[in-house]
């Protein structure tokens, strides 16, 4: 493999990966913080349970999200030199105001916050879990407006071959960026709604296993305590249930977010990568209908072998363009467009490697856009069905004693991580051949463009390039492999993992042989969180 | 015409002073895990000093590369491109410590914690080693090409400056460390910090030095050797403040000793902010890999209230956690069981293996 496919898969692995903690970084966090404030108004212990319980998920998450987030940081520079020398005047600025104002209030103030449980005044606690959560969403939105730059170049003009930042409010209110902001933050919220969802439901249905709730004959819930078990008392139930349903709801609310924003992209896409849109269809020919399935070789290079399966007419011209009638352009029509605006053959330039000089195919891989837009839609809607369909059926106060259930609502919290990956490979390899795309219809700077070919590290050799590969390849599986074992440990410790004491006040019958043994004397020294 | 990249250069330059003094002590603390704690219970102690703050300190370095991609992208892109291995392992050690400082307390077990220790210990060190190779080799050349690409394979960069750079960011951490933890722990732990800095100081901050004397005479800046001065004088005082238990006045020292020792590096290279060896017309310098005006103008009135209030902020942090932590401070580990009946599930030896090790949790 070359330079250019190694780096290629570099990037694409390592952001998708730090894509799998931001979603529920920033989708938790919010509801962590929304669960303290009700903890804060209303004084009830279920809500301080929920606080600590989801709180200390969020933690072990989060820390895996900073890790990955340095690579992101530096690998511009290391493996894509010549695209940070090229967009660096405009790309730069987001980056560096994320690190000084978003990043720096994340961390500090969530160091406050987890060090902070009792030795600051209550209502200052609670502010720091706010500001650091809204940091997140600061550095969301700073981030994306940098990779909106990529996707549609606006606010610059070219000068000595390099687009000069000139209109710093166009840059930040790029309207790409506007909308995907929004995207992606319901993305997030879906992530989290699920996770609360379907881990709630793990323990409501292990309450039942375990004999502490029955039911009546109505199916109605008879809410029991375990005296062996730390942390299973009464409000336990209330716990779970309540993450429940608030999940459930998140959940649903943020499938019709992402929705809403998400046809708005879609209309943004038509005007400014035309390809793009045509290629998540799989739209050879011109035309309005919208493709819900199509079979044969999507991921042909010449549109030939696809077939349609099932239409919907209309439809497409609908997401295009707010009608049923208009045209929207296919594949075949496109590529002699872009062939006469952006040229047939890469430039002879030296610095597309062996790449000059051969020819451009615009069409990126469809099998990847087609399924990916598909896989995104999907699993968000199958996500938010089962939330509703959850709902249902917590309506008398648990699930369903059914186990089948219950691990079909532990898969359900991929779902949405599914989706959140699928649209950034969309959208991502969507853009390809280019890594800064060119606004065909001037609804930003023309010209204004460059091929990805063009955008690694001339002096970086393919060896070093696999061994940074196989390198963080490596150690990015192992953690995955820690963290996952970290949650589910914490999981199935229920509350009584993230708060000690409950397993402290539980009665013993001899049974249990984690007594509680002897206590250290209630200390104000004793700190109440450390490491 | 230079104010804006002058200005941009000097607030590089302070970034980074910034990341040293912060991170420089967390840095040494996770080498000192291995090195200088003897049980969990000083283990524990050392991490906690610096629990709520490294990762705020590590955005320093965030912001430091970010803010270089942003205002100087030919320097942000023929470093990091050049260096790609070392930066690689930083990078990695970076990812562990940052995980071990988080995970490893998460599971009451002797090899558990074992493991993270060693993942911070030698994160630590790989980070600090490398950053200190990175930031010599910007201030003394990397063979470039006319384009600010690397000539001579993947370890062009390698020579004798890039060990030096690295011993003096190890040596500094080390020391810094000692100071820090003379000043925030209590008992034992602070008198044997004091031990450990009166005894290596004149050692661990030479290479430090040596460098800066070094691009001192390579640049032939008078100024330069005055701020060495001021260094040396620095370091003296640390030294002697912490042999008459003056802490606050040593950990300042070892500031004035960084600070000048740093004004003294960036000084002398001043304007170059690359240098090729291969062809001085090569050299990055502040005017040909700077952004445009506008962009350095934006990001200035950004940094003018950004970091102002990043250092209130950050400063009321260690405020709230002044106070010197000693094992007593320290809540017991405890143990994360199933919350689930025992009648099944392979919870048994989850709990007996949470049992056999649960001793080591609370005895130093
Ligand atoms: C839970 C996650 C999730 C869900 C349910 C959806 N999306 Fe999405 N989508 C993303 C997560 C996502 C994402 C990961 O956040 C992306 C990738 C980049 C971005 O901005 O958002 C994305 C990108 C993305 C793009 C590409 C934008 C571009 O290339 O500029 C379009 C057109 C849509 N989405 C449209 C939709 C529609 C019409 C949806 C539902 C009906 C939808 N998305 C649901
Ligand atoms: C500011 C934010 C981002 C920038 C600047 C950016 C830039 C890039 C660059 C330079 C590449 C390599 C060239 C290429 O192959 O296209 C790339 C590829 C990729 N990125 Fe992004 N990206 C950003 C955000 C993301 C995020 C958050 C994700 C999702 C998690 C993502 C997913 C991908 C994928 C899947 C690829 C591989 C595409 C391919 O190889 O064709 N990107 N991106
Ligand atoms: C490819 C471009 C990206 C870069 C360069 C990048 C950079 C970073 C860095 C350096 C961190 C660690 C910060 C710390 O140490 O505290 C981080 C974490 C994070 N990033 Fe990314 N990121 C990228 C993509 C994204 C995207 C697209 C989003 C949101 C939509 C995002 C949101 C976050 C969040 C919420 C975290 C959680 C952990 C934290 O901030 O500390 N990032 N990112």
């Amino acid at each position: 493999m070359e330079a250019l496919d190694i780096a290629r898969w570099q990037f694409g692995i390592t952001t998708v990966y730090h894509f799998l903690m931001v979603p529920l970084t920033i989708g938790l966090g919010l509801l962590v913080a929304l669960l303290q404030t009700m903890w804060h108004r209303t004084g009830k212990e279920e809500y301080l349970r929920m606080t600590k319980f989801w709180g200390k998920l969020f933690l072990i998450n989060f820390i895996m999200g900073v890790a990955t987030g340095i690579v992101q940081e530096f690998q511009f520079g290391m493996a894509w030199s010549e695209y940070s020398r090229f967009v660096g005047d405009v790309f730069g600025a987001p980056l560096a105001m994320e690190a000084l104002l978003a990043f720096f209030v994340e961390s500090t103030f969530l160091g406050l916050w987890i060090f902070g449980w009792q030795k600051l005044p209550a209502r200052i606690h609670l502010a720091c879990l706010w500001i650091a959560v809204l940091g997140s969403v600061l550095s969301a939105y700073f981030i994306l407006v940098a990779n909106s730059w990529m996707q549609h170049p606006v606010g610059v003009r070219m000068v000595d071959g390099r687009p000069r930042m000139v209109d710093a409010w166009a840059v930040f209110t790029n309207n790409t960026a506007l909308v995907t902001f929004p995207h992606t933050l319901t993305g997030s919220l879906a992530v989290a709604g699920g996770f609360l969802l379907g881990i709630s439901w793990y323990h409501l249905w292990r309450r039942r296993r375990d004999g502490i709730d029955t039911v009546d004959d109505d199916g109605r819930v008879l809410v029991g305590e375990s005296a062996v078990i730390p942390g299973r008392d009464k409000t336990d139930h209330k716990v779970w249930l309540r993450s429940l349903r608030i999940g459930a709801v998140v959940a649903m609310l943020a499938f019709a977010g992402t929705a809403i924003t998400g046809d708005m992209q879609g209309k943004l896409m038509f005007q400014q990568q035309p390809m793009k849109m045509a290629a998540a269809e799989a739209a050879c020919h011109d035309g309005t209908s919208f493709s819900i399935l199509s079979l044969g070789d999507v991921g042909s290079k010449d549109c030939s072998a696809v077939v349609a399966v099932i239409e919907v007419p209309g439809l497409l011209s609908f997401l295009a363009h707010n009608d049923f009638s208009t045209d929207v352009k296919g594949v075949n029509s496109l590529v002699p467009e872009y062939q006469a605006k952006y040229g047939t053959n890469l430039p002879n330039d030296p610095i597309y490697g062996d790449r000059a000089g051969q020819p451009i195919h615009y069409v990126p891989v469809m099998a990847v856009t087609y399924w990916g837009f598909r896989v995104m839609i999907g699993f968000g809607g199958l996500a938010a069905l089962a939330a509703l369909v959850a709902l249902v059926l917590v309506r008398k106060g648990t699930v369903p004693s059914s186990k089948w259930l219950m691990r079909l609502a532990l898969c359900g919290i991929l779902a949405p991580f599914g989706a959140n990956a699928a649209g950034w490979i969309f959208t991502e390899m969507g853009r390809q051949p280019f890594v800064v795309a060119p606004n065909p219809q001037l609804s930003g700077v023309d010209r204004v463009f460059m091929f990805t070919a063009a955008a690694v590290s001339p002096g970086v050799s393919a060896g070093e390039l696999i061994f940074s590969l196989v390198a963080l390849g490596t150690v990015y599986a192992a953690l995955l492999v820690v963290e996952v074992r970290l949650l589910v440990r914490y999981i199935r410790g229920g509350v009584a993992s993230a708060m000690p004491e409950l397993a402290d006040l539980a009665p013993h019958d001899g049974s249990d042989p984690h007594g509680s043994g002897p206590q250290p004397p209630a200390n104000d020294d004793v700190l109440a969180f450390a490491y | 015409m230079e104010t804006l990249p002058t200005l941009w250069f000097v607030l590089i330059a302070v970034l980074w002073t910034g990341y040293l003094f912060l991170e420089g002590f967390d840095l040494g603390i996770g080498m000192l895990i291995k090195l200088f704690a003897r049980n969990n219970d000083e283990r524990r102690v050392l991490l906690n000093t610096v629990g709520p703050v490294w990762d705020g300190n590590e955005v320093w370095l965030i912001t430091a590369a970010g803010a270089t991609f942003a205002a100087f992208p030919l320097w942000y892109a023929s470093l990091l491109s050049a260096m790609y291995l070392p930066l690689v392992l930083v990078l990695l050690g970076l990812i562990f410590r940052a995980v071990a400082f988080e995970y490893r307390g998460k599971v009451n077990a002797h090899r558990w914690r074992n493991r993270w220790d060693w993942a911070i210990a030698v994160g630590s060190f790989v980070s600090a080693f490398g950053i200190g190779a990175a930031l010599a080799l910007t201030t003394t050349g990397l063979p470039l090409n006319a384009n600010g690409d690397r000539v001579g394979g993947p370890f062009a960069w390698f020579n004798g400056y890039a060990v030096l750079g690295g011993l003096a960011v190890v040596g500094f951490a080390l020391m810094h460390a000692a100071a820090f933890l003379m000043l925030k722990t209590d008992g034992e732990i602070r008198l044997r910090a004091r031990s450990l800095l009166r005894r290596w100081l004149p050692v661990a901050l030479l290479p430090m030095a040596i460098w800066a004397a070094a691009v001192a005479a390579q640049y032939g800046k008078a100024a330069s050797w005055l701020l060495i001065v001021l260094a040396a004088a620095g370091a003296a005082a640390a030294w002697r403040f912490a042999g008459q238990g003056r802490e606050g006045r040593s950990f300042l020292a070892m500031g004035v000793f960084l600070v000048s020792a740093s004004a003294a590096i960036f000084g002398s290279v001043f304007p170059r902010v690359l240098p090729s060896t291969l062809n001085h017309a090569w050299d990055l310098t502040i005017s040909n890999a700077s952004s445009s005006p506008y962009t350095l103008g934006l990001m200035s009135i950004v940094a003018c209230f950004g970091l102002p209030m990043v250092l209130a902020y950050q400063a009321w942090t260690y405020w709230v956690f002044r106070k010197r932590i000693s094992a007593a401070h320290l809540p017991d580990q405890h143990d994360v069981v199933p919350a689930i009946g025992t009648a099944e599930f392979g919870t048994a030896d989850n709990r007996t293996a949470d049992n056999r090790t649960a001793a080591d949790g609370t005895l130093g």
